[in-house]
């Protein structure tokens, strides 16, 4: 009886707190007014973009949009006031958010064929079964990083035209006009929440085709709120969506022509991996049953955003342990000992850092690391999209280069050369030789070093313990996990290097 | 009660689920061993093998201890240490302590109707877990980590040695705590602690109970009340709504020369599941009752 009352006592609170609805509103501590003198990805010329002035604040088109605004937030739900709270965190991070929820519901692999093939996505075709995409994880970096890319261009851009109009905000021109957030003197014509909507949605039309709806509810939502909040007009916003969807074109472009299409190969290409694998007769094999094609294994030929192709191929670490040297026989061992001698805190590091099926990947666990510290940052919009695109252009490449060296060498699994080595996580369908966590892990913490410089050791320390989960987890060699941090910190340093070249610095 | 995909079925001879009572002073002592398996299982509705995973099976060997505080109230406790493989694929198995259990059985009520003798059990039970195991490694983990309590209802009508039982449960399951801090169920959370769906279950049977010999046959349903489905290829989740109809029979055999001593036999089958593995189950226990007082 006392033992029901107490599981009683203890069982009874069923409330759980998320962390993301306890973010505070955006609230910067410098405007960065200057970002339109930022460097962008791939815009080149703000004049090649087409935002109208705005009508002036006596026009009757502007006292419209005002009375608009006073009629939203005469009788506010609430759910409009939840929607307030939620939004007001920051388009960038909240688009963010949206896209790492979408990843985990697309990361899982197609069920195979009766005939033990695998039917593969069709974006032509994008809601039969497998649904397009299967966000696995090169997929989700360049997913990513194309968003934070585009978002980043198109708010440089709405900062031009914010200071080439200098139209002040709805709350300064009429005194009935509630701010139901913090106020700002950047000037608020084009809106920068609707520069980052218009520019996500049409991104996330390619990427994430099936989830239109979804989207676009997500959309209606953002562009009501910076109404009913009193910060932009209907004019602001349309204005907005406009810029951020011209922006858009360039990356939809890019995207079209970066190869990532034909990243999934042929069964020529899968077949001739294993002759020019490094270790002739011990290359990777397929370990799920029945054997799956490996994943994207034309990858490494996708356009990445920092450097060009060759500086993939020299960037490619030199190559494995072969299976007959004493090294590799003393690696073996090391992973099949973790495997049997295995503590419940790998266990839990083994699982934190999993991210494996349903999940974000790893590219996406680095944002959800970045959003829980840049939160506390008090940045503008614009440097969120900075930070994000220097992250998130670091992790795409980081698979490039890595995807490269896997299937340059396709090397084997552990599990492949002692089949009595299990493990404690699923084994990637992919080969061993470099670990992708730790090339995403050594990329992601050094440019998150290079923007938090006070957080000291904390990123570099957390891309260790993702990079060793990998050998607790006996799905990797220990050279596997420290020659792809080591990769990873130099992808790192290319968005570390133009981060320091950008005009935004550090702050 | 059959929880999850690793599944574990316990059943002993005065359960927290029959209208068996132990008179005052008398105590129980138990020791059980269950096998589980199964090579199928249901995502969602749709039901496929798993042949990264070959076969799933669990073992369990239980310890128990029933005491009869008074002729009408009985109290039990027991814990289980569980170990589950896999036979094909890699992943390794997960053994441990699983959740110390404990009921209170009260006879509330003992009416003789016709020719029969009509009774109602409420029985209020708890489980908290008794290790740090890894709940969020479905399907192999040994358990889900959640602290219940639950009450059961428990009609029996008994006529000679005949006897027919229906009964409803309703397990309060609590938060648990998994070692990420975020997940996927329809929808993402971005937080270590996972809400645990409550679970209802009815059970009926019938059966033949005499000084020497039970045998007893159970139809049970298992509904999750909340949780969501496994898409398809997915991991399983701890939250899953997991629901099993299970039909199984239960023997009992008392030693007459050896006072106090019985074994009791079982087995389950799934016959129809969603979230959860059509495991095959079954058992073997030996009991020793025996009065902890000297008659007088």
């Amino acid at each position: 009886m006392l033992l029901g009352v107490a599981v009683c006592s203890s069982s009874c609170k069923k409330d759980i707190v998320d962390r993301t609805q306890q973010y505070p509103a955006l609230n910067p501590s410098s405007l960065d007014l200057n970002a339109d003198t930022w460097k962008p990805v791939l815009l080149s010329d703000f004049s090649t973009l087409t935002v109208v002035a705005p009508d002036a604040v006596t026009s009757p088109a502007y006292l419209a949009d005002i009375n608009e605004i006073k009629a939203s937030q005469r009788n506010l739900t609430a759910d409009q006031k939840a929607s307030i709270k939620y939004w007001s965190a920051g388009a960038v991070l909240r688009w963010n958010e949206i896209m790492r929820e979408l990843v985990a519901k697309h990361n899982v692999a197609p069920y195979q064929n009766i005939d033990g093939t695998y039917p593969a996505p069709n974006s032509a075709n994008p809601f039969n079964y497998p649904e397009f995409p299967f966000s696995n994880p090169p997929y989700a970096a360049r997913a990513y990083a194309y968003v934070s890319a585009a978002q980043y261009d198109a708010l440089l851009a709405a900062w031009h035209f914010k200071n080439t109009y200098k139209r002040t905000a709805p709350y300064k021109n009429d005194a009935a006009v509630q701010a139901l957030i913090p106020t700002s003197e950047l000037p608020s014509y084009p809106s920068e929440d609707a520069v980052v909507e218009g520019v996500t949605v049409e991104l996330m039309k390619l990427l994430f085709p099936t989830e239109l709806e979804y989207i676009n509810q997500k959309a209606q939502e953002e562009k009501l709120y910076r109404i009913m909040a009193g910060v932009n007009t209907r004019g602001e916003i349309t204005a907005g969506e406009s810029l951020g969807k011209q922006v858009a074109v360039l990356f939809a472009a890019r995207a079209r022509g970066d190869r990532a299409g034909k990243a999934i190969g042929t069964p020529a290409v899968w077949a001739a991996l294993q002759t020019t694998a490094i270790d002739p007769g011990k290359f990777w094999v397929s370990l799920e049953t029945p054997k799956r094609p490996p994943m994207l294994p034309l990858f490494s030929k996708v356009l990445p955003f920092l450097f060009d192709t060759l500086t993939v191929v020299s960037l490619r670490p030199a190559a494995p342990y072969l299976s007959n040297s004493a090294e590799f026989k003393k690696e073996v061992d090391e992973v099949a000992s973790y495997s049997k001698n295995r503590s419940r805190s790998q266990e839990e590091q083994v699982a934190f850092w999993a991210d494996g099926i349903g999940t974000y990947t790893p590219a996406g666990h680095w944002d959800a690391i970045a959003a829980d510290e840049f939160v506390t940052q008090n940045y503008s919009e614009v440097r969120w999209a900075r930070n994000f695109a220097l992250l998130n252009m670091a992790e795409m490449d980081a698979a490039i280069v890595c995807w490269d060296t896997k299937y340059f060498y396709f090397n084997q699994r552990p599990s492949q050369a002692d089949p009595l080595i299990k493990t404690l996580t699923g084994v990637p369908n992919f080969p061993a030789y470099t670990s992708g966590h730790s090339n995403f892990s050594g990329a992601a913490a050094t440019v998150l070093t290079y923007l938090l410089p006070d957080r000291g050791s904390k990123f570099t320390d957390l891309a260790q313990a993702a990079a060793m989960s990998r050998l607790y987890g006996a799905i990797h060699f220990r050279s596997d996990v420290e020659v792809g941090l080591v990769t990873g910190n130099a992808v790192g340093q290319y968005a570390v290097n133009r981060g320091k070249a950008d005009g935004a610095g550090i702050k | 009660m059959a929880c999850c995909l690793t599944l574990s079925q316990y059943a002993q001879a005065q359960t927290d689920a029959d209208a068996i009572m132990i008179p005052k002073n008398y105590l129980c002592a138990a020791g059980v061993y269950t096998h589980s398996q199964w090579d199928h299982y249901w995502e969602g509705t749709f039901k496929r093998d798993a042949p990264n995973l070959g076969t799933v099976s669990s073992n369990a060997y239980m310890l128990g201890f029933v005491y009869g505080l008074t002729n009408t109230i009985d109290v039990s406790v027991s814990l289980p240490y569980v170990s589950t493989n896999a036979s094909a694929g890699t992943l390794r198995g997960e053994r441990n302590l699983q959740d110390v259990s404990a009921y209170v059985k009260w006879l509330a009520l003992k009416q003789e109707i016709g020719k029969g003798s009509l009774t109602f059990h409420a029985i209020l039970s708890g489980s908290i877990p008794a290790s740090n195991y890894e709940a969020d490694y479905l399907p192999l983990s040994i358990g889900l980590h959640s602290k219940n309590v639950a009450l059961r209802g428990l009609v029996n009508y008994q006529i000679s040695q005949f006897f027919v039982a229906g009964a409803y449960q309703y397990v309060r399951r609590s938060n648990i705590t998994i070692d990420r801090n975020s997940y996927y169920t329809t929808e993402m959370h971005y937080t270590n602690e996972v809400e645990m769906p409550n679970v209802s279950n009815y059970l009926v049977s019938a059966g033949f109970r005499s000084l020497q010999f039970n045998a007893e046959a159970v139809l049970t349903k298992v509904n999750t009340l909340g949780g969501f489905d496994i898409r398809k290829n997915d991991n399983p989740f701890p939250s899953n709504k997991m629901n099993s109809t299970l039909a199984g029979v239960i023997f009992k055999y008392s030693f007459q020369k050896i006072a106090g001593l019985e074994l009791t036999a079982g087995g389950n089958y799934v016959l129809k599941g969603r979230n959860v593995g059509q495991a095959r189950t079954g058992y073997a226990g030996i009991y020793y009752i025996f009065n902890t007082r000297k008659e007088k």
